[in-house]
């Protein structure tokens, strides 16, 4: 017997199928899919970029903080740009790697415990006016970093933006509006991002620490310092940002002492956020891979076996999304060597001849405790602020909000005289840490439409501050498919086959859920159950 | 709540397994009665299905729903916090067999003296611009409507504390002591807790915890899934769905809707923590297609989230609220997978059971255990809720 109501009637229309689908066309992704290929596989590589200029307008993928200057609305400029700044991209159309730029994956999907219906590993596709599934034999996850937001007063203004966005913007694009710009933070990739940044011809005018030192690789430092005071910048150690000056523009930062005392006026017209950098694990969330918060690889990562391999048995995870330490982000032949690595172990698997190639290196102990430097940050920039600016953009939500677990300022609520209103975290706790999910629930405090790629880390050091806990004690916030945000006439795209049409149900069609109860029969068969009617579920 | 604390006693007169709308609510109307109540939840409150449907309160097929209906209006002053509720709601179809299946509820709705409108596109577009010209038509009833279940859930819970009642979070239950037929003590993996009585309303679980007493509740859990868009402007109503979907606009504008296939999922492991959100499928496609038919105007909006709740279903899919055969002072409570919206009613019918023995409201004698007492034991197979072969699909 089967429910024709249940997944025993839904088949998934895939548009294509690949051998090996790659995410993400970066030194990981892209040597993957090249090792993959020559060896004679049948390789898509998908990368989002370019994203449209109005996407990236949502920051998208990354924070671009309305930084890209007016190049990024040429999208035929753009993609000739990733195709100049990346050597491998020529590599791998030689290989026969079917590589589609401007196109997204919104989701990866997989059969496991609790979802049987699923034919395989697939992922779920968009170029902006298409969408689509594809099945996947493996799949290869290289879906890069992110930068953590601040939320210091003014961070919300155009022209501020992440680390990485920048870099990106200028090295990938010669595509980044500011021209002088502030450096927040000074960990290994604040200070290879003011490197790069320098090399396109950027302007630090100074980079601003709350620590009383430089916290990343001292030689590096050293370096960045030299090239600094060459440029007549300066190292601000012991600052916090306070606020941005100007209108439309960005035309200054006021950085303040952490100690007190008189503040600094820096004219500039952007501001560079790179208090950290964090692996992009949201498809490999979404799909239910294990993550763990994993220090040495910069935050929450996937816990992998060797070659890149993640809980789901068909899924590799490569390069920056797989961890990010500091020799890494400064030598890309580490994130190239993990591609290769995890083609090499499919290749294998699947009975091909695979390159002899050894395991990549891995993380050596952290340098630094990422927990202790990110609350440093959260508790020196944004709650020790004299005004509240908002951790979460999309809803509004202040650091205050968060902590206290207002309910959203649209619903006006005022607790009813005589009510009890300590209705704070710690009453919600009992003994356990405090989940960002829980919060996000009850503030809305990441639930807009950048998906948390803005508030996520900020929110769990917030909690992490007032908990007293590390970040490592911390649940990571749920990812949840679509990962980027997909327009509902896209997603319709994806073909609904006949028998989901036929037996498409509001509710489980039980007709017997939906008898008023004064029809119900005193005794229950499954022989003499109600059948056949259609139903009206409400 | 720190149950490891000394000052703490270990145990309460009334123990309730199961954080999640319905134990929470019947812990909160155990606590203003004045009884002594522990909520236990294996992992955090309204973490399961509680917090992950889609806020409808429009059951009248439940005897609940006259309680339910007169309690909507009052509970974010009897709770403390806004549970978002908004009265209302209007199905639209998008063709003549729709018209005609949402047309069957009518007979229901008259006896039961609730008003209900048939609406033609013009006034539905009135109540729902987002339909543009896609309606067909559709019907408004003005009773039910939906609610926020996130902030209802945490205000029950914040509600039962402000009357003295404990919640212990990360709990999860073992075994039970009983003796001469009446448990005496709930086992858990932070300790024994004793009681006078126990109710048993852990969703998906429930049906393992009454089988640690000897007792069968026969049930099967399922996963099914949502998505919600980003917000658009608030529609004159908001408490709006058709064409297979279910679900509301919240009020801060998103698209919040479910509906479609639902998997069958095998037993969960006894005191089992829930996993932090099982897994969604591309079945979110569906869901926005369907949600596009009936607001076309909303094609642009995109979708930001998708997700699954596992909720379980007795064989008739109508709810379980009686004392287990064998065990007088346990208790079970499943709402059969629509809890929510019912929540409010099926706090205070478990309240009125603990505390009077019966139901001062509603003839609560289909919720009877007894019904299924003539159920083919291999019922499951029978009715096709098996979960699929790995990879057979």
């Amino acid at each position: 017997m089967k429910d024709e109501k249940s997944v025993a009637s839904a088949r998934l229309t895939l548009a294509e199928r690949a051998e090996l689908l790659v995410i993400g066309a970066g030194p990981a992704g892209l040597s993957a899919a090249i090792t993959a290929a020559e060896a004679g596989m049948q390789v898509v590589l998908v990368d989002e970029n370019p994203v449209p200029f109005e996407v990236m307008g949502d920051d998208v993928p990354l924070h671009f903080g309305q930084g890209a200057s007016g190049v990024a609305r040429n999208s035929a400029a753009m993609l000739e740009a990733i195709i100049e700044s990346e050597p491998l991209i020529e590599r791998a159309f030689e290989a026969g790697v079917d590589l589609r730029l401007g196109v997204a994956a919104w989701g990866l999907y997989a059969n496991g415990p609790e979802m049987r219906w699923l034919p395989g590993a697939v992922a779920g596709l968009t170029d902006g006016a298409q969408g689509w599934m594809l099945g996947a034999d493996h799949v290869i996850v290289a879906s890069g970093r992110r930068d953590m937001g601040l939320a210091f007063p003014g961070w919300e203004r155009p022209g501020v933006m992440g680390a990485t966005a920048a870099v990106t913007l200028a090295r990938r694009y010669q595509a980044l509006a500011p021209r002088r710009v502030v450096l927040i933070g000074t960990g290994a990739e604040a200070l290879l991002a003011a490197r790069e940044l320098m090399a396109c011809g950027v302007e630090i005018a100074a980079i601003v620490e709350q620590a009383s030192a430089p916290v990343g690789p001292p030689a590096l430092a050293a370096e960045v310092a030299s090239l600094l005071s060459s440029t007549g910048g300066e190292m601000l150690c012991g600052h916090v940002p306070r606020g941005v000056a100007g209108g439309e523009a960005v035309t200054g930062l006021t950085a303040a002492p952490v100690a007190g005392g008189a503040v600094r006026e820096i004219a500039c017209d952007g501001v560079i956020l790179g208090v950290g950098v964090t692996p992009v694990v949201d498809l490999l969330g979404a799909m239910g891979c294990d993550l763990a918060f994993q220090a040495e690889r910069g935050g929450y990562a996937p816990l992998l076996g060797p070659s890149g391999r993640t809980s789901v048995a068909s899924v590799h995870a490569v390069g920056d999304c797989a961890g990010i330490w500091p020799k890494k982000s400064a030598d890309r032949a580490i994130a190239e060597a993990e591609g290769a690595r995890a083609a090499a172990a499919i290749l294998t698997e699947t009975g091909r001849a695979a390159p002899s190639l050894p395991e990549p290196e891995l993380p050596g102990p952290p340098a630094l405790d990422l927990s202790a430097y990110r609350t440093a940050w959260m508790r020196a920039a944004v709650i020790d602020a004299p005004c509240g600016a908002h951790v979460c953009q999309c809803e509004e939500v202040t650091a205050r909000e968060i902590l206290e677990l207002r309910p959203p300022r649209y619903l006006g609520w005022a607790p009813p005289e005589g009510t009890n209103d300590e209705r704070s975290l710690a009453r919600l706790l009992g003994e356990g840490p405090p989940n960002p999910d829980q919060v996000k629930r009850l503030t809305r405090a990441g639930m807009g439409p950048c998906q948390g790629r803005r508030c996520r880390e900020q929110v769990a050091a917030l909690l992490a501050l007032q908990s007293g806990e590390t970040l490592a004690q911390i649940p990571l916030a749920g990812y949840r498919a679509p990962v980027r945000p997909l327009p509902l006439a896209i997603a319709a795209q994806i073909p609904e086959v006949e028998e989901m049409r036929a037996h498409w149900e509001v509710w489980f069609g039980i007709p017997s859920q939906w008898r008023p109860w004064w029809e119900h029969p005193g005794h229950y068969t499954s022989a003499g159950r109600e059948r056949g009617a259609q139903v009206n579920s409400e | 709540m720190q149950i490891n604390d000394p000052d703490t006693p270990r145990g309460a007169d009334v123990v309730i397994i199961g954080g999640g709308v319905t134990g929470l609510s019947a812990g909160w109307w155990l606590a203003q009665s004045g009884v002594d109540v522990m909520v236990l939840e294996a992992g955090l409150v309204a973490f399961g299905a509680s917090g992950r449907n889609g806020g409808g309160c429009t059951h009248f097929q439940s005897p609940l729903f006259k309680e339910e209906q007169r309690l909507w209006p009052m509970m974010d002053e009897l709770l403390g916090h806004p549970t978002e509720f908004c009265r209302g709601r209007l199905r639209i179809a998008t063709d003549d067999a729709q018209m005609a299946l949402y047309g069957t509820s009518q007979p229901t709705m008259r006896r039961l003296g609730y008003a209900c409108e048939q609406l033609d596109a013009a006034q539905i577009r009135e109540l729902a611009p987002l339909a543009g010209d896609a309606a067909h038509g559709g019907y408004f009833y003005d009773v039910g409507g939906h609610a926020n279940p996130h902030r209802t859930a945490q205000g029950y819970a914040w509600a039962l504390q402000d009357h003295g009642g404990r919640i212990a979070q990360h709990c999860r239950v073992t075994g039970f002591v009983v003796e001469g037929g009446q448990v005496r003590a709930v086992q858990t993996s932070r300790g024994e807790i004793s009681c006078q009585k126990v109710v048993i309303a852990a969703g998906p679980q429930t049906g393992a915890l009454a089988a640690m007493l000897g007792a069968s509740v026969p049930m099967v859990t399922a996963r099914a899934e949502m998505i919600v868009t980003e917000p658009a402007p608030l529609m004159p109503l908001t408490g709006v769905d058709g064409n297979g979907l279910y679900g509301r606009q919240t009020l801060r504008g998103n698209l919040a809707y479910g509906g479609g296939m639902h998997e069958w999922l095998g037993d969960p492991e006894p005191g089992e923590a829930p996993r932090p959100g099982p897994p969604s499928s591309p079945l979110m496609a569906h869901i926005g297609r369907r949600l596009m038919e009936i607001l076309p105007k909303a094609a642009h909006l995109r979708i930001i989230r998708s997700w699954a709740g596992k909720i379980e279903n007795t064989p008739d899919g109508a709810p379980v609220i009686d004392w287990l055969p064998g065990c007088d002072n346990a208790l079970v409570a499943t709402m059969s997978s629509v809890g929510f919206g019912l929540s409010p009613a099926s706090g205070h019918a478990i309240r009125d059971l603990v505390i009077d023995g019966t139901c001062s409201f509603a003839d609560l004698s289909t919720f009877r255990l007894a019904r299924f007492d003539r159920l083919e034991p291999d019922w499951r197979e029978m009715q096709g809720w098996t979960p699929l072969i790995q990879g057979a699909a």
